[in-house]
């Protein structure tokens, strides 16, 4: 079945704003972002340091803490209605908001209902989760102390049945369950943190660079493995990270985020093969081959803005070799690339019709990074 | 920012049409554009103000920092006292005088002792003698805790060994007793409490600073000294030590109140010279002459609050202290202030 | 000139002389036992490593995390002492106790530069501090005036202009791509023959790697250093030098021009490193030459490493010989060279069909 066939919207973020109140003033750590995710899909956030990408999926899950604050916007989680599993707890301030109408705004729920949808509904992993592990329980003990908290009276042959399979599912022996974090290796613990995530079979489940601190081998079998489970269990991921070519191959839809803004959106097929916005384009030819013909390659010349000083207009514009004088002035705002295509789109004055005719095709931004290499050279 | 070559689009066109056409344009104008683009960091303009991180970071948060006012102030009065108090009283400290166990009056600002000493002189004096001694034992100390704890946090192996033994040896002793007991055997006076008090007080900061010592070591920064060629006594001193200015300095204001009570107990217990004014033997001939019994508030009051205020004024600044090294407590203390935050 | 014909056909020949050689170095790091009748363990981090360093040219020793691709380098930066075996400077062997001169004279001509830019500077000096030092330390300089000269110069060659605006600035007040030109250009100051570059781009930017690594091969080039560059990804050894080696474990499994040993790699090991890289491509369903290896297994424990060849527990064609010994090492020609027993004597096919 294909992604389109079952077409359930499962995440609606309208115009996400995020600031954080700093001493000098308010840094705009994600500015208007929206997107759509479906049931079973994944989309993979690309950015560096500084693009907002872990303060928005810290925003989606209601976890930040002061000085970050949500400064606007809505999103709107639209939960399965027919659960029956017996992971699933009906919590009733849940269930009582979801009679009326089909999605709940995560950013409006009470404490109450925050407790009933975490974990149930979307659980996350964060960033070298496998350290947040306590290091003084064993593994088991810590996938039953989350069963429990969620769960609770329920008999403890049950949490133990529950922690065993969660174990075989991500690849880890039931002998393993009285291990302590520390006789584990990284691999496995990174495993265990995704169990544990996965423990109420929740829909959606957001990733911050969950293989960062992995080699390269161990990351190979951690994508495989969520890409499966994913598969599997019908769940939506959303997947940041800084390395794009992880996202190429596991997500189906790719989101690339510039000091705080979100600059393009497309199936990673198209990303690969039809970049869209010159910052995507200079990232994806940002990473040397391992085939193909050498050259010498340039990167993307200066550096990614310090949130605090944000370039006027499009944050990218004193970087971007395609810019003229609307970059400076104007913030161009994310728009279908096409009509047909309302999947595609591209925050860039290049694809603005009253500026061009239409918007630039690879092989002419291409050409434009050409020449930066060519002025490289010739140095 | 440098100039920029870009060209330029009129942003009120309704309809683009084939002379105008940004991307045409882009395509045309980017040999330039790379030219610029390839010329080096732009620097934005903002940070080119260069300042001194230190100093400013001192200034605005040590000096903003009301209680670290506050403690300045005291710090400063007493030090004030101990340089010109004396010349403020025209009375010998020691001179005896046939006012005897009087209160407080203009005569005699403070009152007189049983013998008919003038207890503000003895306080202003007083003052000189007891800020030297803890002042000495601090500075001491603290050099004491810097040359040991850095060698054993930078050296490792058996000089770690060696100095760690000291100081753990010292800090299970208790350091009353012991004090009392090398006091009692020795000279009395103000040297042999200085000494006394350097040899019980090291332990503390060097502690520290040998876990900071040990932590700093690891950054790589330290790494390229050594690759670069640096001797050892240059890696500690230029590259270690100025980032642990602010625990030396925390340490040395703790030392100082810890050496000032210390000082005042044991020549309350009658260790001191008692023949040099200080605030610990006025308290200790207070004692002597049952000055709490006979009511004789005067005798003893000024002297303990001058030790206590004192230690308070010390302990204010380091907290300012504790704020430089930790700017979490700065924010904390700003948020605290706001009362702003939603989740 | 252009670097890709360069890089396509890498002129490895031992023409010149080597600057720094390593011979069959071995590191054990003893470990302290609270319980002093227990056995003493030990991390066996480096079994046997034998390479060279050239003028000019660059050489990238690849490595997962425990492959001892750090501890060497710090061997060569004499930031540790080896166990066994003897790194030769100059056709001379360095000696455990030196007099200060040599020590010096090596520490001037071999530099190193770090993974962590913002750790590699210390934060309560300026970088003109950081520049000056090195400059002092070796007596490089007469007076204060030579000195700043220099440091500008320095500034200046790492394309940090204007130079006069980041002389005094802290580092804080840089990014890490500015701060990690600051330290190699420290690195650079006393004009050292051999650089060190232990993963210098790995928590760098995307966008910005590249700059870095271009200027490290300009300044390659320019200087005739040689370089040795530490990395664990393949693709940016591929990019960046003539010459790949692949550690695993601690043992050198693979080596040979950066092209043959990405494009026909032959020892499982390095197989199993390139078909596990993200590799795009995947989405055009266009095979790339390597066999896909399935991914099994993790990185041995070093303190009890498996006997003979370490990569036996997880390699797909293991054979009884490679639990007993490690392999030698066997030409697959053009300086392309393995350890691996598929292709030595007891190999019962030939070296072809393995590539199938």
């Amino acid at each position: 079945m294909s992604i389109q066939e079952q077409a359930q919207k499962l995440l609606d973020v309208t115009d996400l704003t995020i600031d954080y109140e700093a001493a000098n003033g308010t840094v705009h750590a994600v500015k208007n972002v929206s997107f759509t995710l479906h049931r079973g899909e994944i989309l993979g956030i690309a950015g560096e340091s500084g693009c907002g990408k872990s303060t928005l999926a810290y925003g989606i899950a209601r976890l930040l803490r002061p000085p970050a604050q949500v400064a606007g916007g809505q999103v709107l989680y639209y939960p399965r209605k027919d659960r029956q599993d017996a992971y699933y707890s009906a919590a009733s301030s849940l269930q009582d908001v979801l009679q009326e109408q089909d999605s709940i705004d995560i950013l409006q729920l009470s404490s109450e209902q925050l407790r009933a949808f975490r974990w149930h509904e979307l659980s996350i992993v964060f960033q070298s989760a496998m350290n947040a592990l306590n290091p003084v329980m064993t593994i088991g003990m810590q996938i039953i102390d989350v069963l429990q908290a969620h769960l609770p009276d329920k008999p403890m042959r049950f949490y133990k049945r529950r922690a065993i399979e969660l174990l075989d599912l991500v690849g880890i022996t039931a002998d393993r369950l009285n291990s302590y974090p520390h006789q584990l290796s990284g691999g496995m613990r990174q495993r265990t943190v995704i169990a544990i995530a996965l423990a109420l079979r929740p829909d959606l489940i957001i990733m911050d660079e969950p293989t960062t601190a992995l080699d390269v081998v161990i990351q190979r079998e951690i994508l495989e493995l969520i890409s499966s489970l994913c598969k599997e269990f019908n769940t939506a991921l959303i997947f940041i990270t800084h390395d794009l070519s992880l996202l190429l191959e596991l997500s189906h839809k790719i989101a690339i985020m510039y000091a705080g803004n979100l600059v393009e959106q497309a199936t990673s097929r198209e990303m690969y093969h039809h970049p869209g916005h010159p910052y995507s384009y200079g990232l994806l030819n940002a990473f040397p081959t391992l085939d193909g013909p050498q050259l010498q390659m340039v990167g993307i010349p200066g550096a990614p803005p310090d949130l605090r000083q944000v370039p006027p207009g499009c944050a990218f514009n004193p970087r971007c070799i395609m810019a003229f004088d609307a970059c400076r002035r104007v913030v161009p705002q994310l728009r279908p690339v096409s009509a047909e295509t309302s999947e595609r789109k591209v925050a860039c004055h290049l694809y603005d019709p009253r500026f061009s005719v239409r918007g630039p095709t690879t092989e002419q931004i291409a050409y434009c990074y050409e020449t930066l290499s060519e002025g490289a050279r010739v140095e | 920012m440098r100039q920029d070559v870009q060209f330029s689009l009129p942003d009120d066109a309704s309809e683009a049409s084939g002379s105008i056409d940004a991307v045409q344009q882009a395509i045309q104008h980017a040999p330039q554009r790379a030219q610029v683009l390839l010329a080096g960091e732009i620097v934005p303009a903002a940070e080119s103000q260069a300042q001194d991180l230190q100093w400013r970071r001192f200034s605005s948060v040590f000096l903003s920092n009301p209680r670290v006012l506050t403690g300045l102030y005291i710090v400063g009065f007493f030090i004030l006292i101990g340089l010109f108090g004396p010349f403020l009283t025209h009375q010998d400290p020691n001179a005896l005088s046939s006012d005897m166990f009087r209160a407080p009056s203009p005569a005699h600002w403070l009152g007189t002792t049983q013998r008919g000493e003038d207890i503000f002189s003895q306080i202003a004096y007083g003052a000189r003698v007891s800020l030297l001694m803890s002042f000495a034992a601090a500075i001491g100390a603290t050099l004491i805790a810097v040359v040991a704890g850095l060698a054993a946090g930078y050296f490792g192996g058996w000089i770690d060994e060696v100095i760690s033994f000291l100081i753990n040896i010292f800090l299970v002793l208790p350091g009353m007793p012991l004090a009392i007991v090398i006091a009692s055997f020795a000279v009395k006076g103000p040297v042999t409490i200085v000494l006394v008090l350097l040899f019980t007080s090291w332990p503390w900061g060097a502690r520290v600073l040998r876990a900071q010592t040990l932590s700093i070591r690891q950054r790589e920064f330290v790494t390229s000294a050594r690759v670069i060629g640096e001797r050892p006594w240059q890696v500690i001193l230029v590259e270690i030590l100025p980032n642990e200015i602010a625990l030396v300095a925390s340490s040395f204001v703790s030392t100082f109140v810890h050496a000032t009570l210390t000082a005042v107990a044991l020549e309350f217990l009658g260790l001191g010279d008692m023949m040099v004014a200080s605030w610990g033997t006025v308290l200790h001939w207070a004692q002597v002459d049952s000055a709490l019994m006979a009511n004789g508030w005067w005798q003893f009051v000024p002297a303990g609050l001058c030790v206590a205020i004192l230690c308070a004024g010390l302990t204010f600044i380091n907290f300012g202290i504790d704020e430089i090294a930790n700017p979490a407590l700065r924010s904390e203390r700003k948020l605290r202030k706001s009362k702003k935050g939603i989740a | 000139m252009s670097t890709s014909s360069q890089l396509e056909n890498p002129d490895l020949s031992q023409t010149s002389e080597a600057i720094l050689e390593v011979k069959h170095l071995y590191k054990k790091f003893v470990m302290h036992r609270l319980n002093p009748l227990a056995r003493t363990q030990a991390v066996q981090a480096v079994e046997n490593v034998s390479f060279a360093l050239y003028a000019g040219r660059a050489t990238a020793l690849v490595g997962e995390s425990g492959s001892g691709k750090s501890t060497i380098a710090r061997i060569l930066a004499r930031l540790y002492e080896p166990t066994e075996g003897e790194v030769h400077f100059h056709g001379k062997p360095l000696k455990k106790q030196e007099g200060a001169g040599s020590l010096s004279t090596y520490r001037r001509n071999v530099q190193m530069v770090f993974q962590d830019p913002f750790s590699s500077l210390n934060p309560v000096h300026n970088v003109q501090h950081h520049l000056s030092r090195p400059l002092r330390v070796n007596n490089y300089v007469q007076n204060a005036k030579q000195e700043t000269e220099h440091i500008l110069a320095l500034l200046r060659r790492v394309s940090l202009t204007p130079a006069e605006q980041f002389i005094s600035k802290y580092p804080h007040q840089l990014s890490g791509g500015q701060r990690q030109r600051v330290v190699i250009a420290r690195a650079l100051a006393t004009r050292p023959e051999v650089l060190l570059a232990d993963e210098p781009v790995s928590m760098l930017d995307v966008s910005i790697r590249l700059d870095i690594l271009n200027l490290l091969l300009r300044l390659k080039k320019e200087e005739r250093i040689a370089v040795l560059f530490i990395t664990h990804d393949i693709a940016s050894a591929r990019y960046f030098a003539e010459e790949t080696l692949v550690l695993y474990a601690g043992q050198m499994v693979e080596g040979g021009p950066s092209d043959v040993i990405t494009q026909q790699p032959r020892h499982p090991y390095t197989r199993l490193l390139i078909s596990s890289a993200p590799n795009p491509k995947v989405l055009d369903r266009v095979s790339d030459g390597a066999e896909e290896m399935p991914a099994r297994g993790e990185i041995p424990s070093l303190i009890h490493p498996p006997s003979g060849c370490r990569f036996h527990p997880r390699c797909p064609h293991a054979m009884p010989v490679c639990k007993e010994r490690f392999p030698a090492r066997t030409i697959l020609g053009d300086n392309h060279w393995i350890h691996c027993h598929l292709y030595g004597e007891e190999a019962k096919l030939p070296a072809e069909n393995l590539a199938n």
